[in-house]
């Protein structure tokens, strides 16, 4: 028996009943509403959920804002909720569910992907930091790049390789890092936008708890490619609104400016109409055929199509606003504490977007994905697929 | 329509652009152009003077007994190109094509101190003011005071003279040349740095009138204009290519360079084909400014319909191409990302173009 629409009103209703958000303290709030399984209720029981249908996660979501309750801040820890979270919740122990799920969707502890090194973009499984047994823990140095938000993060996912000896992608192992560690140094990387968004972070000598790895030792590339998938999917398919993302503000400067449009740049505007408007029910078909389900491949279609439409749309913006398009808000470099890819100008907008197909996987290897893990055509030849990692000339 | 125009570079142009080249390899590095962005201007004048006093290129479009050097359209697009390639932050676009070819018909002593470089100027109008499109003015009174408010201005950062276009009562529209240090200019924070704009604010400012009836003379200076961006675009874009094949020959990912992956060759091959194009688009607006063809009009739209947004592909696919390091203000493509975006738009976007070569080509929309 799935439970209802009216069954999750009315449970947060009683829930209500008894904690005042006017009253309450806001974290002890956040928390009280996971131990009561309405802060993700697609999860388990006993980890802030109740085994419910997605598609009714608004619902809690609605009533919870129409109480005037605080919510948990998702955007400042998109990485948390959108790939650690789904992550951990698959691969992790009872105890690693236990300890990290609860601060995480309360934003008390704020993740980020230590992923991307150097000479480890698209081709992930080339990641050279390494990670060495020492009783119970791991040593762990090299250095990582692109970090988005590492300057804000408590915690990270981090795959590092254990074993240089077997070919690249058997020797990976993934771990839950502590950024507060004395050996991990953070240092910002200023972005084309201004900002610094994300960081290099160095790692010398980290010690991680052999209870902070996540699945087995070798699984690494495996598990990476399971948060890889929940990124796309929650990169790609996440609004849910008509006009939600880009398409709405564009849409909004469209309607404010009767002055600017032309026929050209009208046309345009609703042919990414209609792509934003398709992009969202494929989201949310992907979403109901997810619904049961981990996510495969299939999320890489939808964060191609996000990429392609809000590099378009913003590049239509400027050109509508011609004049208004030729500024720039500010180019002071800051540490943002939120990505908001549809904030600030139009001209931060355009920029940011850039980003949209480079960010969780490329575009090109995106395509590579659906070919190969969608429509099984043969991968391009490979010299270093079989041969210890070490042995490959780099 | 002249197809026995020149659309390749002469040996005269050639050694012409080795020398801008030169000088901007010399003194144009990406890591002191990306210090504009944090408001250190210093790049301006220390280029500047050497491009126009050492080199003379102020003085290109000007007649020899004007004090300039007698070349054509042909010479200063190749300039262009070079200044595209290196994102320079000078004004020749603004003062030593199109306040120069607006001068070009004016009396005064203006336009051989702007060949010289003793003085620069710039045409007050927004930076997307297209040649055919309408032309923002100030209003002029019987006394020659000027009055408005112009935004987006390219070039009066570094002018010292101000051409502003006014209108009086009956809604003529006349020519004046305004000193920069008479009037309120602020800066202001732009999409492209490297060619910052401002805003300007005249309040009764006494003006010099430099032309009586000027809209044909502001018309084919922004013509001009838009006809000799298109070389800047392109040198944005043969950069762009270049640097990006360079790039994938030498980034190994799965064990192999980047560049032999099919799937990135097909996107070079692709890019090169646009930057070819681009170069005969461009070519021929230069080539046509240079003899006064009755095609200039045609060639203009022509290259700005093209070259505009082919400078903005070669900048995105580039940007894309090089992954995370492309997204990095330490590295220089941002700086030519955010120049071809502004190109893009200035002088009239490619759609404004396109909807312009319609009515010449007599192809007209729906409805009309
Ligand atoms: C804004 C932003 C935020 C990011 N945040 C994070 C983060 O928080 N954590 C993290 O770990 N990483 C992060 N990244 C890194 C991102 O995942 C990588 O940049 C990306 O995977 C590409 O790797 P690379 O930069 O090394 O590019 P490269 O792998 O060097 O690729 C260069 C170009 O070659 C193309 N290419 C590569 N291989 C192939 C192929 N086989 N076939 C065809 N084309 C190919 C690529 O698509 C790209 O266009 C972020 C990146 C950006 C831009």
């Amino acid at each position: 028996m799935t439970i209802t629409a009216a069954e999750l009103r009315e449970r947060v209703a009683a829930f209500l009943a008894t904690h005042d958000p006017a009253t309450m303290d806001r974290m002890e709030f956040l928390r009280a509403r996971y131990d009561a399984g309405l802060a993700w209720i697609r999860f388990p029981e006993g980890h802030g959920g109740l085994d419910a249908p997605q598609s009714l996660q608004p619902v809690v979501d609605e009533a919870f804002r129409d109480a005037g309750a605080p919510d948990n801040r998702a955007r400042t820890n998109g990485i948390g909720l959108g790939m650690a979270a789904p992550t951990i919740l698959a691969f992790g122990t009872e105890e690693q569910k236990r300890r990290f799920l609860r601060p995480l969707w309360t934003g008390e502890e704020i993740w980020c992907q230590l992923f991307s090194e150097p000479g480890a973009g698209s081709d992930l499984a080339n990641v050279g930091t390494r990670a060495v047994r020492d009783g119970d823990e791991w040593v762990v140095g090299g250095q990582k790049v692109w970090t988005s938000g590492a300057h804000n993060a408590r915690l990270a996912i981090l795959v590092a390789r254990t074993d240089p000896d077997v070919p690249k992608h058997a020797g990976l192992s993934y771990f839950l890092c502590d950024m507060t560690d004395p050996g991990v140094e953070v240092r910002p990387l200023r972005q084309i936008t201004g900002e610094a968004e994300f960081n290099e972070v160095f790692l010398t000598d980290v010690r991680i708890p052999d209870a902070q790895r996540l699945g087995e030792v070798g699984e690494g590339w495996k598990i990476a490619n399971a948060t890889l998938n929940q990124e796309r999917v929650s990169i790609g398919a996440g609004a849910s609104a008509r006009e939600n993302g880009m398409i709405g503000t564009v849409a909004r400067t469209w309607r404010e400016h009767p002055e600017l449009r032309t026929p050209e740049l009208h046309d345009r505007l609703l042919r990414l109409w209609v792509d934003a408007e398709v992009a969202r029910l494929s989201g949310l078909r992907l979403r109901q055929k997810l619904a049961t389900g981990r996510p495969g491949p299939e999320g890489a279609g939808m964060k191609l199509t996000y990429a392609r439409v809000n590099q378009q749309l913003t590049g239509l913006e400027l050109e509508l606003l011609g004049e208004d398009g030729l500024v720039y808000s500010d180019w002071t470099m800051v540490r943002p504490e939120v990505i908001d890819m549809t904030g600030r100008d139009a001209g931060y907008r355009y920029l940011r977007a850039k980003g949209n197909s480079i960010e969780g996987g490329t575009s090109e290897i995106l395509r590579n994905v659906i070919a190969e893990r969608v429509l099984g055509l043969p991968p391009e030849h490979r010299v270093d697929k079989d041969r210890p990692w070490k042995e490959v000339a780099r | 329509m002249s197809s026995d125009l020149d659309l390749l570079y002469s040996d005269v142009e050639d050694d012409l652009r080795s020398s801008v080249r030169d000088l901007l390899a010399d003194r144009c590095d990406p890591t002191v152009v990306v210090g504009l962005y944090d408001g250190d201007r210093s790049l301006v004048d220390a280029l500047w003077k050497p491009l126009a006093v050492d080199l003379g290129l102020t003085g290109l479009l000007v007649p020899e007994d004007q004090q300039g050097a007698g070349a054509t359209a042909r010479e200063a697009a190749v300039v262009l190109e070079e200044l595209g390639r290196a994102v320079a932050p000078v004004p020749f676009l603004t003062s030593s094509v199109v306040a120069t070819t607006l001068l070009l018909e004016a009396d005064g002593d203006l336009l051989p101190r702007l060949a010289t470089g003793e003085r620069t100027a710039a045409l007050v109008v927004p930076l997307n003011t297209a040649p055919h499109g309408p032309i923002p003015a100030c209003s002029v009174d019987a006394a020659g005071r000027l009055t408005g408010v112009v935004s987006a201005v390219a070039g009066a950062l570094e002018a010292d003279e101000l051409l502003v276009p006014a209108r009086d009562a009956d809604g003529t529209l006349s020519l004046h040349a305004v000193a920069a240090a008479d009037v309120e200019v602020t800066p202001t924070v732009s999409l492209d740095m490297t060619r910052q704009l401002a805003r300007i604010r005249l309040a009764d400012a006494a003006g010099r009138p430099v032309l009586g009836d000027a809209e044909p003379s502001i018309r084919r200076a922004l013509l001009a204009g838009a006809a000799l961006l298109a070389s800047e675009q392109l040198g944005i874009a043969r950069w762009c290519l270049e640097e990006t094949v360079a790039y994938l020959m030498q980034r190994h990912q799965f064990g192999r360079p980047l560049g032999g992956f099919q799937a990135l060759k097909h996107r070079l091959a692709d890019l090169s084909v646009g930057v070819e194009s681009a170069a005969a688009a461009a070519r021929y607006a230069a080539a046509a400014v240079a003899a006064d063809d009755p095609d200039v009009p045609v060639a203009a739209a022509l290259a700005q319909a093209s070259c505009s947004d082919l400078a903005v592909t070669a900048a995105e696919e580039a940007l894309q191409l090089h992954g995370g390091i492309g997204m990095t203000w330490e590295h220089p493509m941002h700086l030519y990302l955010k120049r071809a975006k502004a190109d893009q738009i200035a002088f009239g976007t490619p759609g404004s173009h396109r909807a312009r070569l319609a009515e010449l080509v007599d192809l007209p929309g729906a409805g009309a």
